[in-house]
């Protein structure tokens, strides 16, 4: 017996409007919310309301024998409430069957994990927030942006309660081991790591509508044959797609909407293969082994690595800008501060500056820009104008630190507080005893 | 294989790309096995960047006389020999002399000096017209007196000389195309030296572009058949180690340069309004406007108009030296041409380790990854890359990093290479069209 997990990545970076340095301390309207509502809108009525509601009849139809999870960042919530409420609707619909698991995260599908640990916490608790507000459950597992792992943010990820993560099965950090298996993290066992099937993932994602593949057509039968032939004694296959998969890489013409069908269907009429949810497979199977990651993985390239978002010395810049205004947050007020501070994480924008496909010209199929550079330019002006706000906070920068202080002081203080509270108790009860036999 | 070259200009007595593209061309092809190339320039001054090259001086040659090459080019012998159709004269009063006789159609007078040869200025003064055509005169007595086996001209003040040439000799003629009156004039072109053009390139059995936009006005605009348009672009000389001198700066403060000419083609006028974009928003920053040409005082109103000529600098023409002093000098340089063939510039000041920004509607842009590109006319872009290479330091730096290495990869050997390829081409042809007695 094998189980199959999906699990669908939905995720929309927020695009960024023209902003040019005379734009500076002028006004703070960052997003090109045309491009953003469009980009939305087509991609709901593409992808993820056909795609939901596929699912959401599947699930009922089969009595709960179909479970699938997401990793939606909170942004991206954010911009469906706010020019796609329907889907929205369409997930809380699927969360109420009881069948659907929403996994945490970081809530700005940023790169704090590597950047800034304290941000990284406090994005996965702003995610988790946001998941039990959508679906009122405890995310357990978690899926980092990008699937960016390494022992140290499995560490991170472990301390802040989460059983268990999902990330890339990359080559270089499975070696000769299959991806088939639960593994564990290297510092904290506690934590069981589930590996994404680059394969068989890709070949959904990537390779589906490619006639030149040699795979083509591509269908159920033959799609389930391959996750049967896999690892003959795997436990557990991780299929980890973009949402946008489903209607929007592969349109709707395609087949791929008929394929995940049938593909469903198959499998659960099948003696050897069923889905389970990434908390189930966590809580069913026992790691077989540690596995080592010391730099960080992600799902992306070749490599496998960072260097997509933090390859060349623009990314560096633009990210030791962007975390340099971790410790002034901490102590914003202001919703609105708030809300961009979370839109300009996005991995996104980091992204759009990649100069990696150079000598040709980098063409990222995303990118609103011409160039990397041009992205970098529209993103340091914003960042410019972000930052003149947090001076104009009433607390500045240089008495954080000290504020810091007191609040851990604060904090020791309360606890000794209430460890003399606890003696005081225990000195009562114990004048109490002898007292009362007396 | 030995080429004659036509060109109007060679370093030093340069006004523009034109013969410093020129120059690298030919030491590129000086450097290919087995070929020679005679240059042939107006007017010679005699202290020209030689290296290997054999340069010759229209003004050197003789049109009342000819040489003729007797067995090999070493024995010549010199023939008095008076052209049916050629009418040399010395002074006003031979000329009416002249005149007075009657003559076959199509004759053409020429003053000429007391050895028999023509003055030429060589610049691009008012008698343009007449030296190009004495240009063309003279083109013919070299093509006759010397043995080679291809023709390869340099933009249209050329383009008769290398059709005289081509009349001459029987051999075939290559056509390169640095810049065309489109580019120079913004559209309002000069019929005349559309229909020079025109004849150049439809004579030649190939024409070169210098970047595949020229290559496009080349087929759109003067109709000429694609498969006859080649790109061949453009590359430039490494530096020397007295050039890569660093040179200490004066002020604390940033510097940014536009270089060349100061007329429409180069569109001096976004730059200055770019500028004072920049200087409302940044106060330690300069800029320099280093050239001369024909808007020159319209700018210096403009940038008065503007109120920021305490901040913004006219140098004039910068020759030789000044030119990597200035560009070492530099924080960002801008190109925003209206249109650029080419555009070598921007990659010197890449070697010297300035960010550039250039123009989409330039030839360099097709090949240059690590400069920002902006449209001309997009003067906000031009401002905001302006102040973002100023203010957020890794991306000048990324810019540096990669721009030496960018720029190393545009050798002219290469570009000679693909040209020898041209001709290697064109001389197969030739045989194979040449009946064997």
């Amino acid at each position: 017996m094998k189980s199959v997990t999906l699990v669908f990545l939905v995720h929309q970076p927020v695009r960024l409007k023209r902003y040019r340095f005379f734009d500076i301390g002028t006004h703070h309207d960052y997003y090109d919310d045309y491009a953003n509502e469009t980009l939305i809108r087509q991609l709901a009525a593409q992808c993820y309301l056909p795609a939901n509601s596929l699912l959401l009849r599947q699930i009922n139809r089969l009595n709960g024998q179909l479970k699938v999870a997401f990793a939606i960042p909170g942004v991206t919530l954010e911009l469906f409430e706010q020019y796609a409420p329907e889907v929205t609707d369409s997930f809380i619909l699927l969360a109420e069957t009881g069948n659907v698991e929403f996994l945490g995260g970081t809530y700005s599908h940023s790169l704090s994990s590597v950047a800034d640990p304290a941000s990284f916490a406090s994005e996965a608790e702003h995610q988790r927030q946001a998941i039990s507000r959508l679906s009122g459950q405890q995310p357990e597992v978690f899926l980092n942006t990008e699937m960016i792992y390494s022992d140290t943010i499995g560490a991170m990820v472990a301390d802040m309660g989460y059983k268990g993560m999902i990330t890339e099965g990359a080559r270089h950090i499975l070696g000769w081991k299959s991806p088939d298996f639960l593994y564990c993290n290297a510092i904290n066992p506690r934590l069981k790591v589930m590996m994404r099937h680059s394969k068989l993932s890709d070949d959904l994602s990537i390779r589906f509508s490619d006639n030149s593949w040699a795979g083509y057509p591509l269908t159920a039968d033959k799609y389930l044959g391959w996750i049967r032939g896999s690892e003959p004694a795997g436990e557990s296959i991780t299929i980890c797609v973009d949402y946008g998969t489903f209607g929007n890489v592969h349109p709707a013409k395609s087949g791929i909407f008929n394929f995940l069908d049938h593909f469903i269907f198959l499998v659960t009429q099948s003696q050897d293969v069923f889905f389970s949810s990434p908390r189930e497979v966590i809580a069913r199977l026992q790691p077989v082994s540690l596995i080592n990651v010391k730099h960080p993985v992600s799902l992306a390239g070749e490599e496998r690595d960072l260097s997509f978002w933090n390859g060349n010395d623009i990314q560096g810049e633009a990210l030791a800008k962007l975390y340099e205004l971790a410790l002034p947050m901490n102590h914003n007020v202001d919703p609105d501060i708030l809300k961009d501070w979370h839109y300009l994480q996005a991995s996104d924008h980091f992204l759009f500056m990649s100069t990696k496909a150079a000598p040709q010209p980098l063409h990222n199929r995303y990118s609103p820009y011409n160039s990397p550079f041009e992205a970098f330019i529209n993103y340091m002006n914003i960042l410019n104008d972000f930052s003149l706000r947090m001076d104009e906070n009433p607390l500045k920068p240089d008495c954080f630190e000290e504020l810091e202080n007191c609040r851990r002081l604060l904090k020791e203080k309360e606890q000794e507080i209430e460890e003399f509270r606890e003696e005081i108790r225990r000195l009562k009860r114990h004048k109490r005893l002898p007292g009362s036999g007396g | 294989m030995n080429v004659l070259m036509f060109g109007w200009e060679f370093p030093p007595h340069i006004s523009g790309g034109l013969g410093t593209a020129c120059y690298g061309l030919t030491k590129g092809l000086s450097e290919v096995d087995r070929m020679q190339v005679t240059f042939v320039v107006p007017r010679a001054w005699g202290d020209e960047l030689r290296s290997d090259i054999q340069l010759l001086g229209a003004n050197q040659v003789p049109v009342n006389r000819r040489w003729v090459e007797i067995g090999d080019s070493e024995t010549r012998m010199e023939v008095v020999e008076v052209l049916s159709d050629l009418a040399p004269y010395r002074s006003p009063e031979q000329f009416w002399e002249l005149k007075s006789r009657s003559y076959a159609r199509g004759t053409r007078f020429v003053e000429v000096n007391e050895e028999g040869k023509i003055e030429f200025s060589g610049s691009y003064g008012p008698s343009l017209y007449r030296e190009i055509r004495n240009y063309a005169i003279v083109a013919r007595f070299i093509a006759r007196a010397r043995s080679f086996d291809i023709i390869h001209a340099h933009d249209w003040l050329t383009f008769p000389a290398g059709i005289e040439a081509m009349k001459a000799s029987g051999k075939p003629l290559v056509v390169h195309v640095h810049s065309t009156e489109f580019d120079r004039t913004g559209g309002n072109v000069n019929p005349m030296v559309y229909a020079i053009e025109r004849e150049g390139m439809e004579t030649a059995d190939k024409v070169i572009a210098v970047s595949n936009l020229t290559r496009q006005t080349v087929i759109e605009k003067y109709g000429i058949d694609p498969t006859r348009v080649v790109t061949v672009y453009n590359a430039v000389e490494p530096l020397s180690d007295e050039e890569k001198r660093q040179i200490k700066k004066g002020i604390h403060e940033k510097i940014v340069t536009f270089m060349g000419r100061i007329t429409y083609q180069k569109g001096p006028e976004y730059f200055i309004e770019a500028a004072a974009l920049v200087l409302r928003k940044m106060k330690n920053v300069r800029f320099v406007m280093a050239g001369s040409g024909d808007m020159m005082d319209d700018m210096i109103q403009q940038a008065a108009r503007l109120g920021i000529t305490s901040k913004f600098h006219f140098t004039g023409f910068l020759r030789g030296d000044d030119v990597y002093r200035m560009l070492h000098l530099s924080d960002v340089f801008v190109m925003p041409s209206v249109s650029e063939p080419f555009g070598i510039v921007p990659l010197e000041a890449m070697q010297a380790n300035v960010p550039v920004i250039i123009s989409r509607q330039s030839g360099v842009a097709e090949i240059l990854n690590f400069a920002i590109k902006v449209d001309f006319w997009d003067t906000f872009a031009l401002a905001d890359a302006i102040y973002a290479l100023l203010n957020y330091p890794a991306l000048a730096r990324l810019f540096v990093k990669h721009g030496i290495e960018e720029t190393s990869n545009l050798k002219w050997k290469n570009s000679a290479n693909e040209v020898t390829g041209i001709y290697k081409k064109l001389l197969e042809r030739e045989t194979l069209n040449t009946p064997h007695l």
